[in-house]
């Protein structure tokens, strides 16, 4: 194989791809799993920041879970929030504060369950903020427990027989929730499980901000990450269980995306 | 030059707040406290200013945790059942040092217990009511005029201590109407807020703001673990309980008996002196203004000379309790409670007359 810089006699290595600048070097370890597709959605939304020349002029509303733990690297203003109410927080700073660029960083279950008032509420104000919802279809954090996104049949720590239809009803689908309020101007759906679709959602995160930054409406993007360990599965068959069940659960695509409230 | 006008206790929460620079104020409607959300409503997007309404009380609190963070003066306004939903933000912003102020014009308890007045959430005010034993300082106004001058003193108190404040009322001070000076008052300088959350570029040194309520899971410098920040937590409450303290003695001097009160019944009680006074009783009167921190050694000082103590409150029997802790168990202590009221319906009060029947009964 001929490799980028190596010859029969040495081998140089050059940098094509380092770590974000909004990612600082954290004095403690960034926890996460190994296969775990937080860090990657995290890279998507540095990427966006940087590209844009945002990442100074953003205000970052952190929910509860594992995508919190970022706080730890991102070179960012950051308010890590009560469990659920990122979007309250994030409005009001917003309405005082119009110049700054307000975002939420927020699980399925931060988002759609204990935080589904504040979700609710705030795209019934049509507030001019973005969220970002990371799908793991899980409580990842405290051990794997049944999520609004969980699959019906998924074994998860509180459904061990997996999610039954009739006792825990059906997967929450949040991007085409949000679609359907005349506030929101923009919802979509990706995921990271493959180069093409970490393309597509750099593409919808970048869209979302562009939809604040024209002071249009409300902005949503959810995201497919996989979570190795409360699936039971290793990274790679992680990637395959979202290829084949969970986008036919959770279509990917753009659901709404407007220039302005209509 | 002060602007006299009359009106509700309620009111003015919102006068106080506006010269008090007051930025925002986020709430949700509930009885006994609904004219403030109104006035605010009424009175503040004219003056360029941010009123809005929340899907709840949760929602409330939670907006006055983002907009705190970002170095805005902000408050909201409840009552007893908004204030239960309110307690795990209320541990959030004590945590996470966010300065804000709560009003909480008390009702009927407990549950959805009554619509109107009464003095039933004392202990969940000033013993921090939700998760984790931090400290408020709480303030509890006596009449209209002291709304509105301890609303400006509640947000300096916030800013100093970067602390929520709590601001205790009740449905009968709420409802009442009076005269009123409004006017700025001026507390002295105090430190910029250069820990709120702006955007990065927004900062001088041009480095990041991070806020969290978990140092013990993410710690924050300057505090390298859990157990250091949780003694610069208890160095603060200690700050704040030796500095802040506010109550007023009435008539106290040579007294055999010394009423302890605070909201409506204090001024109930002080017209109880006045009619003691009147009959050759010394009675006198403790207000606490601040009921975190309490005047523990002034009624102290009381009991230690022999006087008796009766504790004037409309719940079954909270502020007693520091009283108690002040005196000593072995302290005469009387107490006219709710049950003491002129009428047993939600509509009944702690009347003077009632609370002098029982002034001559321990004298």
């Amino acid at each position: 194989m001929n490799g980028v810089g190596r010859d029969t006699d040495t081998i140089t290595k050059s940098l094509v791809c380092g770590k974000p600048a909004t990612w600082l070097d954290p004095p403690g370890a960034v926890m996460y799993c190994p296969g775990c597709q937080h860090p990657v959605l995290h890279r998507v939304i540095s990427e966006v920041l940087e590209e844009m020349g945002i990442d100074g002029k953003v205000v970052c509303m952190l929910g509860v879970g594992c995508h919190a733990f970022v706080q730890i690297a991102w070179d960012l203003d950051m308010l890590s929030c009560a469990h659920g109410r990122a979007l309250d927080s994030g409005t009001a700073l917003k309405r005082l504060n119009p110049e700054a660029i307000v975002f939420t960083v927020q699980g399925d279950g931060d988002c759609l369950a204990i935080g589904a008032g504040a979700f609710i509420g705030a795209m019934t104000r049509a507030e001019k903020i973005t969220v970002i919802v990371y799908n793991n279809t899980n409580y990842g954090t405290t051990g794997g427990q049944l999520a609004p996104t969980t699959l019906i049949g998924q074994k998860t720590t509180t459904t061990p027989r997996g999610r039954d239809a009739a006792l825990e009803g059906y997967p929450t689908h949040a991007a085409e929730l949000a679609a359907t309020f005349k506030g929101t101007v923009y919802s979509a759906r990706g995921s990271v499980h493959t180069p093409a679709n970490y393309q597509r959602t750099k593409k919808y995160i970048k869209t979302a901000f562009q939809k604040q930054i024209d002071n249009a409406g409300f902005s949503f993007v959810e995201v497919l990450v996989a979570c190795p360990p409360n699936w039971h599965l290793s990274p790679v068959e992680s990637l395959d269980k979202i290829e084949n069940d969970i986008i036919v659960e959770f279509p990917l695509g753009e659901f709404k995306n407007e220039d302005r409230i209509v | 030059m002060a602007e006299r006008m009359f009106v509700q206790g309620n009111e003015a929460v919102g006068w106080g707040a506006l010269y008090g620079g007051c930025d925002a104020f986020f709430g949700y409607p509930i009885t006994p406290q609904n004219e403030v959300t109104q006035w605010f409503a009424r009175e503040y997007p004219d003056r360029g200013k941010i009123f809005l309404q929340s899907q709840s009380e949760v929602g409330s609190i939670n907006m006055l945790y983002g907009a705190a963070s970002g170095g805005f003066r902000v408050m909201t306004s409840t009552s007893s059942p908004g204030w239960g939903l309110m307690q795990e933000t209320v541990s959030h912003l004590a945590s996470a040092e966010l300065p804000c102020v709560i009003v909480l014009v008390q009702r009927g308890g407990p549950g959805a217990g009554s619509i109107r007045h009464s003095q039933m959430d004392y202990m969940s005010a000033t013993r921090g009511g939700g998760g984790g034993g931090y400290k408020n300082i709480v303030l509890a106004p006596g009449s209209v005029q002291e709304i509105h001058d301890l609303m400006q003193l509640g947000f300096c108190l916030a800013d100093k201590y970067r602390n929520p404040l709590i601001f205790l009322m009740d449905g009968i001070l709420g409802q009442v109407s009076e005269s009123m000076d409004a006017k700025t008052i001026d507390f002295g300088p105090l430190d910029d807020k250069d820990w709120a959350i702006r955007g990065r570029d927004m900062h001088k040194d041009g480095k990041r703001r991070l806020i969290n309520s978990a140092a013990g899971v993410l710690p924050l410098p300057p505090y390298p673990n859990y157990i250091s920040w949780l003694s610069h937590m208890k160095e603060k409450f200690c700050k704040m309980e030796d500095s802040e303290l506010r109550y007023e003695t009435y008539k106290v001097e040579e007294a055999d008996l010394i009423l302890v009160a605070y909201g409506y019944t204090a001024r109930v009680s002080k017209e109880v002196v006045n009619m003691a006074r009147a009959s050759g009783l010394k009675v006198g009167l403790i207000r606490p203004i601040t009921v975190w921190p309490f005047p523990y050694a002034a009624i102290k000082e009381k009991a230690d000379l022999g006087c008796k103590l009766l504790v004037v409150e409309d719940s079954l029997g909270l502020l007693i309790e520091d009283v108690k802790i002040a005196a000593g168990a072995q302290a005469d202590i009387g107490l006219v409670s709710i049950l003491d009221r002129h009428l047993p319906t939600d509509g009944g009060m702690i009347m003077p007359g009632r609370v002098l029947e029982e002034v001559k009964r321990l004298l």
